[in-house]
């Protein structure tokens, strides 16, 4: 009888163990060899960050910066858990009204003070007053500090958005002995020279508009990390100058590139790598925006006509190359909450027309019904433009003539949606993480107001506010997930914006780099475990 | 005497075309749809509405236009312009920190492009039919006919992709830690393509124009004289010449200084060069008031002293103006 076999269970499970462990143990190790310290690494951007602090200012152009130079309390990883960070302990309660975050013995801000729950508490209540994400911490009434590391966010509502407010990007830890000066936090000095943080990099330039250069901070939290020496982030506005730079090997990461001809040409580069991950946080979804307050579109027959009479799938796979997935729902396709039961509406030319015919609005001699201006997103052509051009002419097959007017600026695009000095208009939306950040703003019939990315289509359906209130106030991912269900069901129903495509961000990478962000908010994470091989 | 009173009145009129200009640019910019405070929404990816009147209240804008000019200029007799409401930075340090990129590269742009230009029309100047002088002709025609975008972009493809010889983009390598003599090769390095691109329009302009007036002095009754005095061509052509037809393209220099500085917007947009010219083209599309106006009147003053300097250029270089 084989020896094996006369091994009781126990030890046996035993033996397997110890194997396994040793076997995680050696591709630990091997993993450690592979890893290469040192170097340094330059991420190229279009995008300009105002300033170093994401506490008081949102977005990815700051966000990049800002989650290397602040820690915060927790992190996420590629499938929306949380993650330890600053706080290697925490725990939500039943009700949903408090979060304790304990937070990591011996951490230290770059000028080597200790990170204390006085801190936490002090860029919680900051961020709250400051950043332009209003309902994020909205419910936040105060922050106990019942010792140094402990940090007790008390909320006046259960809040199911607040441990995702934790991520890098949106809750950066400040120091308070610097921050609480009593100067305007919006506008302190510190934002954009000498910036202390407790994060992975420490800064050494910062050039407004022209580049960012940081250096591994050696007292960093996490032990051995980070691995790259120094990070420079470029920042050039020309995406066709960033991809010539990565081509030539002087770039070795550029984010949030959309551009079809770019991704195309350079998916043949053996020496780099393009991935669709790492912007499942952000969210980004591309909507054909109506302004309901006009006729004809404030007739729902209309706006069903011109959503059947769009191709989505000409936008997707001909004029953005395939690489922006269809969207037909108001909660982007990563998130939990998405669902797919929605109202659609599949191409046909001939029943559009047909459904303007029932409508009343019947063409006229020269085959019009009606003319319709269409506005779009200053932002990258490929995104906005031509899929607004696209949109004229396939309206006018149904007899509706389109004027597709350009916005020579963002100032002037924000302006029309802000006065409702619009019809249509084709802009991207990102939903933020969670719904209660970036989706509600833009339905809930509370938030009409004259002001880019709110409710700027005066939408109002009670049903709907309801849904979206009940949806952010309690904490059990499955009922909340089905009165968002519900709310998508609606709002794909009455269109107050019709999806056309989820925004194909790619990060384009050398292969040189091991260990490029992937998580669910991408390069506006920390770049500890980053390295160059 | 007469001199302190001719200074002083070219100052006085300098000061009110400079105050004149910043009035004007004020109610120009202005008048431009959206406000600083809808940018940074637009980058913050949406802002609540409190926020945003708390930020519009900060810099002011609630007050109504003649008001927040009042306030503007009394900033600017002091010598203060603003904060930079997009960077947060005071706008007098982001201007001091790009004024440098784009003396480097207008200076460069013009000063080759006269120095070149000038020499080639001498030399077309010296044989108008010969092979040279038909060459130079069609270069120039091309140079001033060429979009200055367009060749800035032509000439990125070419060297990015073709022949991967010069940096295409920015002012140094990126992982340069500034300083030395390595430093200042790399910042040359680096200068060639965008001083090429600005300086070529202005080269075909000097080259046409220092041909014309050559051909124009070569005619002339001294120039005859001094042949007929035995003196040998490289001294009629270089030293009597040549200094009497610098005249029209000096005063063409300073007068196009102007022009020169708005062709870098262009250009320094083209290869990313980190100078005024993109800081103000960014600055308009933010609506970052305070950057804008402290860029026009940081232009304004450049222009107002560079047609001082022409003048008194123009009196060196030509004793009759001085005389009368």
């Amino acid at each position: 009888m084989p020896q094996a076999l006369t091994q009781s269970p126990k030890s046996s499970r035993l033996r397997t163990a110890m194997l396994v462990g040793l076997a995680c143990l050696a591709s630990a190790h091997a993993f450690a060899q592979d890893i290469k310290r040192g170097g340094t690494l330059v991420l190229g951007s279009t995008q300009v960050a105002r300033h170093l602090n994401g506490a008081v200012q949102s977005g990815a152009a700051t966000a990049l910066p800002s989650t290397q130079l602040f820690a915060s309390p927790l992190r996420f990883d590629d499938k929306w858990n949380a993650q330890p960070y600053l706080a290697e302990k925490w725990s939500l309660a039943a009700d949903g009204k408090s979060l304790t975050l304990n937070l990591r013995k011996g951490a230290v801000f770059h000028d080597g003070k200790p990170i204390t729950s006085e801190d936490v508490a002090f860029s919680i209540m900051t961020i709250k007053a400051n950043h332009p994400f209003s309902s994020m911490m909205g419910p936040v009434e105060k922050v106990e500090t019942p010792d140094p590391l402990t940090a007790i966010i008390r909320m006046n509502v259960p809040h199911p958005a607040i441990v995702l407010a934790m991520s890098p990007a949106l809750c950066p830890i400040l120091p308070k002995h610097i921050y609480g000066d009593g100067q305007d936090v919006k506008n302190h000095p510190r934002n954009s020279v000498d910036v202390v943080g407790s994060g992975p990099f420490r800064l050494v330039e910062f050039k407004a508009g022209q580049r960012t250069v940081l250096e591994r901070f050696d007292k960093f939290f996490l032990p051995g990390k980070p691995y790259l020496d120094k990070l420079i982030l470029s920042i050039n506005p020309d995406a066709a100058s960033l991809m010539l730079g990565l081509e030539r090997g002087d770039i070795h990461i550029v984010p949030f590139t959309s551009a079809p001809a770019d991704l195309k040409r350079l998916a043949a580069n053996p020496k780099l790598v393009i991935s669709p991950k790492g912007y499942e946080g952000i969210g980004a979804i591309n909507w054909l925006a109506f302004n309901l307050t006009r006729k004809p579109l404030s007739d729902l027959a209309v706006r069903k006509a011109i959503a059947t009479a769009i191709d989505k799938n000409f936008i997707s796979k001909a004029l953005q190359g395939g690489y922006s997935p269809v969207a037909d729902s108001p909660i982007h396709s990563s998130s939990p909450f998405h669902v797919t039961d929605t109202v659609r509406y599949p191409f046909d030319v001939k029943k559009a027309a047909a459904m303007l015919d029932a409508a009343g609005y019947k063409a006229g001699p020269n085959g019009e019904r009606f003319k319709l201006t269409i506005d779009f997103y200053p932002g990258p052509d490929d995104q906005q433009k031509n899929p607004a051009e696209y949109i004229r002419t396939a309206l006018k097959k149904v007899g509706i003539t389109v004027e597709v007017r350009t916005s020579a600026d963002f100032p002037s695009w924000a302006k029309k949606m802000a006065t409702r000095d619009f019809d249509m208009s084709m802009d991207a939306n990102f939903n933020w993480g969670d719904p209660i950040i970036g989706v509600h703003r833009t339905y809930l019939s509370t938030n009409i107001r004259p002001i880019v990315w709110t409710n700027t289509q005066s939408y109002n359906n009670p049903k709907v506010d309801v849904l979206l209130n009940s949806a952010g106030s309690v904490m059990d991912p499955t009922q909340r997930k089905a009165y968002y269900a519900a709310f998508q069901k609606i709002v794909t129903d009455e269109l107050p914006v019709y999806f056309i495509d989820q925004v194909g961000y790619h990060t384009i990478s050398q292969k040189k780099v091991g260990n490029v962000p992937s998580t669910i908010w991408g390069t506006a994470s920390p770049f500890d475990e980053v390295y160059l091989k | 005497m007469r001199f302190f009173r001719q200074l002083l009145s070219r100052v006085l009129q300098a000061l009110a075309l400079v105050l004149a200009v910043v009035v004007l640019n004020f109610i120009l910019v202005h008048a431009a749809p959206g406000d600083p405070v809808e940018t940074i929404a637009g980058v913050s990816g949406g802002m609540s509405p409190e926020l945003m009147a708390q930020l519009r209240l900060q810099y002011g804008l609630d007050k109504p236009l003649y008001v927040q000019l009042a306030v503007y200029m009394g900033k600017v007799l002091s010598g203060d312009l603003g904060y930079s409401y997009f960077f947060n930075l005071p706008v007098a340090s982001l201007i001091g920190e790009r004024v440098p990129a784009t003396l480097l590269l207008v200076l460069g742009a013009v000063l080759s492009a006269f120095v070149m230009g000038t020499t080639l029309g001498v030399l077309s100047a010296r044989k108008p039919n010969g092979v040279l002088s038909q060459f130079i002709t069609v270069l120039s025609m091309v140079g001033f006919a060429a979009p200055v975008f367009w060749m800035g972009i032509m000439l990125v493809i070419l060297f990015a992709s073709v022949f991967p010889i010069l940096p295409v983009a920015g002012m140094r390598s990126i992982d340069s830690s500034g300083g030395g003599i390595a430093d200042v090769l790399d910042v040359l390095h680096h200068l060639v393509l965008p001083t090429f691109t600005l300086g070529l329009v202005y080269l075909a302009q000097y080259s046409r124009l220092s041909r014309a007036a050559m051909l124009d002095v070569l005619g002339a009754d001294f120039i005859r004289t001094a042949r007929a005095k035995g003196l040998a061509d490289r001294v009629v052509l270089y030293k009597h010449a040549l200094r009497n037809a610098l005249l029209p393209v000096v005063t063409v220099l300073g007068l196009q200084f102007g022009n020169v500085m708005a062709g870098a917007i262009l250009v320094e947009t083209v290869f990313n060069w980190p100078g005024l010219g993109r800081l103000a083209f960014e600055s308009v599309l933010r609506r970052d008031y305070p950057t804008i106006l402290g860029v026009l009147l940081f232009a304004s003053i450049v222009v107002v002293v560079m047609n001082q300097v022409t003048d008194m250029v123009y009196r060196l270089i030509d004793p009759r103006i001085n005389a009368q």
